[in-house]
């Protein structure tokens, strides 16, 4: 029986290798015919490319206080002005973009990861484990994100947490915010995947409970997932944002998009000194839309039978 | 039906519960309260402060004690106003639920007319200005745009009053006490407005585009009517059904107040009392607060559901 069994898996798997390429491949010109997501998709490329690469080509890297440059608007020395400290803004526009960017793209992988095994579990095995995830699930989404939110960060500056772990801080945040939507999305599609019938073909191979999951459940949910996790980066980023404007989130002297734009909580480096304040808006503004149709783009590409 | 509405108060009730552990230890459990925080206080005034709190007792014992009370609609007494929660709440509320309204109208009023004007106009200019509008939209970073417009409209312009919800010191009443706090709404409702526009003129774009497919709507061109009536009568009518859900998960946006927009625009709303309350720590305020927010989102939750078979029989609840 089991040299059988590895038999056909032999035969059929180069077969198999070719198909899921080819759909894939179909899948993304498919995502090239969308000029939005395309445009969407280079954006963030070079997006991240400056905010990566930049840096190291910038003179003021080192962020040093310069006294004899404090708040100077945009000049050819200073493309985009300096602060109150005489730093230069591109400069660190740049460097909390690589903040800004990992926080988003990490707690987006926190929580995918959570939300889907979570999700699985509670669609495979249902009964008591489905109870308590579920529930836990639903407690979470019963507080509306934002003041839990600022609840978890108000607590983590009552615990005069370091600020150099306040970022990994902020990551587990916002990915314990989103992963109850993804968990009951995953659930959902469990439930219909676990009685098809590919499934009754794989109880009869007699396969673990781990293999089922991770090599014949879950794949099937890639295409899912993929889009989830896209759009989640924006919100990732958006939510980052909110948090540390409010200083609940990251604080200075690590710098976010976010946290730059406290500026505009002084009066007059509001009315007088825009430069301190518009760019990093308009950074997160262009990285969240362009994700935004990103992700978009590839729900189409990668299922074109749903509905938009 | 009375089986399947009995389920779901048990979960509602279940949830609610672990919703209120979840938010009494969190704030419980943080270091430093309303008392400790205060500088003028002496050590033995903070004692006796925390002794008439129930601040001294056991935090398992807080919880039971705040947990009775609040099962009999009483959140307590607000540190920092020395007024009971919820009628501090009620003095706010009807600030916020003012600005919520008039933001839910006017952002259902766009999206249902531009939703369908560019599901008529498939893939022309117009649809994909819309798409690109839509997404703009979605992607706005809520305090940099109310920044960005008081920057704009208030500060340089002129054109509308920055914050609050009426001039400092006018004693003005009947239609020209409106007139200014309808001036002073206008920016705040726009930045509301224009934040969940996106979402709504995509659904009702997509139902629109979904409807016009099906057979009534073939039938009714066949019968030779005019276009419009297709659309605005038979077509809109169907499309508009599924969206009355929505107004089931509006209920905590109407009453919760917008947190963010009220703190950026000082609008005396609940948002801004609560981003106030924590600047001070004012627990109570703020547990009853986000526990009523919880509840209102759970009422929302199952309204959701009952209007949706109510406005579709087709629905058959488990």
């Amino acid at each position: 029986m089991a040299s059988t069994v590895s038999e056909i898996a032999e035969v059929t798997r180069p077969e198999q290798v070719a198909l899921r390429s080819s759909l894939w491949h179909e899948a993304f010109l498919r995502l090239k015919k969308k000029r939005l997501a395309m445009v969407g998709l280079v954006f963030l490329l070079v997006m991240a490319a400056v905010c990566f690469i930049g840096p190291f080509f910038s003179p003021y890297a080192s962020g040093k206080i310069n006294t004899a440059m404090i708040n100077k608007p945009p000049s050819f020395s200073h493309w985009l002005g300096t602060d109150s400290l005489g730093r230069d803004i591109l400069t660190r526009l740049m460097q909390a973009g690589r903040i800004s960017l990992t926080v988003g793209i990490a707690s987006m992988v926190l929580s995918v990861s959570i939300g889907a095994l979570l999700g699985a579990l509670a669609g495979f095995y249902r009964g008591w484990v489905d109870q308590v995830i579920m529930r836990v699930a639903d407690v979470l989404m019963t507080i509306p994100g934002l003041p839990l939110l600022f609840i978890m960060g108000a607590v983590l500056s009552e615990w005069k947490i370091p600020t150099d772990y306040r970022i990994y801080i902020v990551m587990v945040m916002l990915s314990l915010i989103g992963w109850p939507g993804l968990a009951r999305m995953v659930r959902s599609q469990m439930l219909t995947l676990r009685e098809s019938e590919f499934m009754q073909a794989a109880e009869v191979l007699g396969l673990r409970d781990r293999r089922k999951l991770f090599f014949h459940l879950l794949p099937n949910l890639t295409p899912l997932l993929i889009v989830v996790a896209t759009l989640n980066v924006g919100g990732a980023i958006l939510s980052e944002s909110v948090l540390s404007y409010f200083g609940l989130g990251v604080v200075p002297p690590t710098p976010t998009w976010g946290n730059m734009m406290d500026a505009a909580n002084t009066l007059i480096d509001f009315q007088k000194r825009p430069w301190l304040w518009v760019p990093p808006g308009i950074a997160i503004f262009a990285t969240v839309i362009s994700i935004n149709l990103l992700g978009d783009g590839l729900r189409d590409a990668l299922d074109p039978k749903q509905k938009r | 039906m009375t089986s399947y509405f009995l389920k779901r108060v048990f979960y509602m009730a279940l949830t609610l519960f672990g919703a209120s552990i979840l938010i009494f230890f969190l704030y419980a459990l943080t270091p430093g309260d309303f008392v400790d925080t205060s500088p003028k206080l002496t050590a033995e005034r903070k004692l006796e402060l925390k002794a008439m709190y129930g601040l001294d007792k056991p935090v398992v014992e807080r919880y039971f004690i705040w947990m009775k009370n609040a099962l009999q609609g009483d959140f307590g007494y607000s540190l920092q106003y020395q007024q009971p929660v919820m009628s501090l709440l009620n003095d706010y509320i009807w600030n916020s639920f003012l600005l919520a309204i008039t933001s839910t109208f006017f952002t259902w009023l766009i999206a249902i007319s531009i939703g369908v004007l560019s599901a008529a106009r498939q893939h022309s200019w117009f649809d994909a200005l819309v798409t690109i509008g839509v997404f703009a939209a979605m992607s706005l970073p809520v305090f940099f745009v109310g920044l960005l417009f008081i920057k704009m409209f208030a500060v340089d312009a002129k054109l509308f009053p920055a914050g609050g919800m009426m001039t400092i010191g006018s004693k003005e009443t009947g239609l020209a006490y409106a007139w200014d706090v309808v001036q002073h709404m206008f920016l705040p409702v726009t930045v509301l407005t224009l934040l969940s526009v996106g979402t709504l003129t995509r659904y009702f774009r997509t139902n629109m585009l979904e409807v016009i497919q099906q057979d009534f709507v073939r039938t009714a061109r066949a019968k030779g009517l005019k276009e419009k009536v297709v659309l605005h009568k038979h077509a809109l009518r169907n499309a508009l059904l599924p969206a009355i859900t929505l107004l089931g998960f509006e209920l905590p946006a109407l009453f919760g107040g917008a947190i963010i927009t009220e703190k950026i625009f000082n609008w005396p709303g609940v948002g801004q009392l609560y981003m106030q309350a924590f600047s001070v720590r004012d627990y109570p305020l703020l547990m009853g607060f986000t526990m009523f927010l919880a509840i209102l989102t759970v009422i929302g939750n199952l309204s959701a559901d009952l209007l949706y078979r109510v406005a579709d029989p087709r629905v058959r609840l488990k």
